[in-house]
């Protein structure tokens, strides 16, 4: 355990020393990487913040019931418990009619209308905020609350969240197409510069193994240089989407002023960032490894 | 310590480079290997160091035959040989104590331990004060030592050097025997391909011709 650990401390360093060894080369390497990766990360960035967006700045969505007008005392008691113990149900409010009815009448327009008909026309109703507000979700929870006995119609206020639901959707495969592109690219591009480490090298590769080296000991600096190189890269794609949100923040809060949202671009999430450098750095071994399986086989 | 059994090697499309070798070497021998150049000498040594393996016969080292041997086990066996190859095959971006240090690095060893090691066998060939020196700096001479601290470094009790004093000066060619010679004193098996046996009077003679011991 503890040779392994020397061994692979010293392949590290090795790989390191390589790296700064022709520094344009590698600058230009990480510069590629960074960039290709930025893409993703960009878009994975300006997502989270859209969907921010959407959540702070439309009502939540809710559930309308409509009970018949015949519904009494005992039926509304009767609704009422059952919304008490729905799982489903985050939070609820009875409207009575004659709240309805009072509330309409202030309405001007209204007014005269109302006051020519013989009897209140509003039902009592119930508001329901889904606990889920996914949309399948919450249509499921409308038709089930709509066959309630005393329900005449569940109305599920669900338009717009459909709408932002398809819209996030693309936005999310458009990430995760772009992701999966360009980390094919990485792999790729990981995958040739590893080839010419092994040409570079090939000296000392072939001596290596007359000193009786195993075939871990010598892909190991290589296999190395490709995490670097790869986690080289994804901090520069960070520090990309980083300067992007700091340069985009100003004229976004201004727009977003002039619609009157409270509103600034965050930059990418911990999880993200995370993310973004572990997926860098394990794209870089994997282009090494396949690099190294195809250029090291049998010399 | 080696055994070669009728060993023969062909190359294709049919050059033998080797034809029906037997011989024996027994721990602490020294033993040159001679002839012109181009009679199989390196062959020989390859063979003996599984750089390469037998077309017939067999080649046993510490009873092990080097030509049946699974690749995963040669990395192993190669760590208790020292082999000082005709070219050097130093590395020019290393400097002198790194160049030897390599072996160890490669088996595993312990840092401090290994670094005392590489100073030994460095002090062993004179080039103790040079060990920040990179290889272009060095002499040839200095070079050719290096290479042999190199090979004994793991300390090995199997030598194989091919032409160790090729393109020497006399005494510089002399000094490098000698050094050869210090380690059969200490008990080393050594096995030496050369062109010019005389620099070594005490050892026992080998001679190929044309792929074939005289």
């Amino acid at each position: 355990m503890s040779m392994w650990l020397h061994q692979s401390g010293d392949a590290l360093r090795l790989a390191a020393r390589r790296l700064i060894a022709s520094p344009v080369n590698t600058l230009l390497s990480v510069l590629a990487i960074g960039v290709a990766l930025a893409l993703p990360a960009g878009g994975q960035m300006l997502l989270a913040n859209a969907l921010q967006l959407a959540r702070n700045s439309t009502p939540a969505p809710q559930i309308s019931l409509f009970l018949d007008l015949d519904a009494d005392k005992r039926a509304i008691r009767d609704i009422d418990g059952r919304l008490k113990n729905h799982p489903g149900v985050k939070a609820y409010r009875l409207i009575p009619r004659e709240d309805t009815l009072a509330r309409m009448k202030a309405n001007e327009g209204l007014a005269d209308v109302i006051e020519a008909l013989p009897k209140n026309p509003f039902p009592d109703a119930f508001t329901v905020l889904p606990a889920d507000d996914r949309p399948e979700a919450m249509e499921q929870l409308a038709a089930e609350l709509g066959k309630l006995s005393k329900v005449a119609h569940a109305q599920l206020d669900s338009d717009w969240a459909r709408r932002m639901a398809a819209l996030l959707k693309i936005g999310r495969t458009g990430v995760l197409l772009m992701a999966l592109l360009l980390g094919v690219g990485l792999i790729a591009i990981t995958f040739n510069i590893i080839r010419l480490q092994v040409t570079t090298h090939r000296a000392e590769i072939e001596l290596s193994r007359l000193l009786g080296a195993t075939d871990a000991f010598i892909r190991r600096p290589f296999h190395y240089f490709g995490v670097l190189l790869g986690l080289a890269g994804g901090i520069v794609a960070w520090m990309i989407v980083a300067g992007a949100t700091w340069w985009l923040r100003g004229p976004i809060s201004e727009l977003a002023q002039l619609y009157s949202l409270e509103f600034s671009l965050r930059p990418l999430a911990l999880v993200d960032s995370i993310a973004l450098l572990a997926v860098a750095a394990a794209l870089g071994g994997i282009g090494a490894s396949l690099s190294l399986s195809k250029h090291l086989r049998d010399d | 310590m080696i055994k070669v059994d009728h060993a023969s090697k062909r190359y294709p499309p049919g050059f033998d480079a080797l034809s029906d070798i037997s011989f024996e070497v027994a721990a602490g021998e020294l033993v040159t290997v001679g002839g012109h150049s181009g009679a199989g000498k390196s062959t020989l040594l390859k063979l003996i160091a599984a750089m390469e393996r037998p077309t017939g016969g067999a080649v046993l080292v510490h009873g092990q035959n080097m030509g049946s041997l699974k690749r995963t086990a040669i990395p192993y066996l190669r760590r208790n040989l020292g082999i000082v190859f005709q070219d050097q095959k130093l590395l020019f971006d290393r400097n002198a104590f790194e160049n030897v240090m390599l072996p160890l690095t490669i088996s595993g060893f312990p840092p401090a331990e290994a670094q005392r090691r590489v100073q030994a066998a460095l002090d062993k060939v004179g080039l103790l004060g040079r060990q920040k020196a990179m290889p272009i700096m060095l002499s040839g001479g200095e070079q050719q030592r290096l290479a042999i601290a190199r090979a004994v470094v793991s300390r090995p009790n199997l030598l194989l050097a091919d032409e160790p004093t090729a393109h020497l000066d006399p005494e510089t060619a002399a000094d490098v025997a000698r050094i050869f010679l210090e380690f059969r004193a200490v008990g080393v098996t050594v096995l030496i391909a050369t062109y010019d046996d005389s620099l070594f009077p005490d050892a026992r003679r080998l001679v190929l011709a044309q792929g074939r011991l005289q």
